[in-house]
């Protein structure tokens, strides 16, 4: 079962900041250990940076993922951008089609535990990503 | 606009990144770091973010940035009090920070200044 927990609107760098907050304190009210959660919210924040850079802005959506027995965090990030014809290589450390590094989207994917990337050329770009808590 | 005040002790500038940095205070550090290089002709430059709880590739970039164009001003970065999260999330996204040294608390980054100058 999913439940929304927030819905944040990238337009501008300053939403970057909200997206970040959004994030770490959903995962905070989830119980995710520091790492989990630094690793989460950064990821969030290259998402959402490319969102903005490459999609013109968009929208996070946060939700709390609940199965039988584990919780997790999911967000979203969708854009109606220009989209890409290639997101294998999209993906690939040290390729990019800005000035950036070429490490935001394959570095995001390396910090969660799932992550699906849905993008046509004209039709936007959908990025998720999911991570559970961990046990103790 | 906000912007993060930069103190000057001994031969070194020192800024204290307080809140979450975003993008345009980020510039704005880079740019006041420039000019009060080049007005106080400081040695070294101490940037401590014990306060952060994030560091995403962009302001990665920028404090890389900050850290040469320190070097061509003829001083030193140091980065301390990073926190142990943001440096593993650092290593998994598979960025390093050229041109800025790190220690772990303002003390020792003061030691590091001062030892080579």
């Amino acid at each position: 079962m999913n439940i929304p927990l927030e819905l944040v609107s990238v337009q501008t760098d300053d939403d970057l900041s909200r997206v970040r907050k959004a994030v770490s304190t959903c995962a905070s009210s989830l119980s995710f250990d520091v790492m989990s959660r630094t690793r989460l919210v950064t990821a969030a924040s290259e998402l959402a940076r490319n969102m903005l850079k490459y999609g013109g802005g968009g929208v996070v959506q946060i939700e709390k993922l609940r199965e039988s027995s584990r919780v997790g965090l999911r967000a979203t990030f969708e854009d109606q951008g220009p989209g890409m014809a290639d997101t294998e290589k999209a993906l690939t450390d040290g390729f990019s089609s800005g000035r950036g590094l070429g490490l935001g989207l394959g570095g995001a994917r390396r910090l969660v535990d799932e992550f699906l990337l849905d993008s046509q050329p004209g039709r936007g770009t959908k990025v998720s990503i999911a991570t559970w808590v961990r046990n103790r | 606009m906000d912007r993060i005040p930069i103190a000057k002790i001994g031969s070194c500038l020192f800024a204290t990144i307080q809140v979450d940095m975003h993008d345009r205070l980020a510039l704005a550090l880079r740019e006041d770091l420039g000019s009060e290089l080049l007005r106080t002709q400081a040695k070294g430059v101490l940037l401590d973010i014990t306060s952060l709880d994030t560091l995403d590739t962009f302001i990665a970039r920028l404090l890389a940035g900050i850290g040469a164009m320190a070097q061509l001003l003829g001083a030193r970065t140091v980065l301390v009090g990073m926190r142990p999260a943001v440096a593993m999330t650092l290593v998994e996204l598979g960025l390093t920070l050229e041109g800025v040294q790190t220690a772990l608390n303002v003390e020792r980054g003061m030691a590091l200044l001062e030892a080579t100058r």
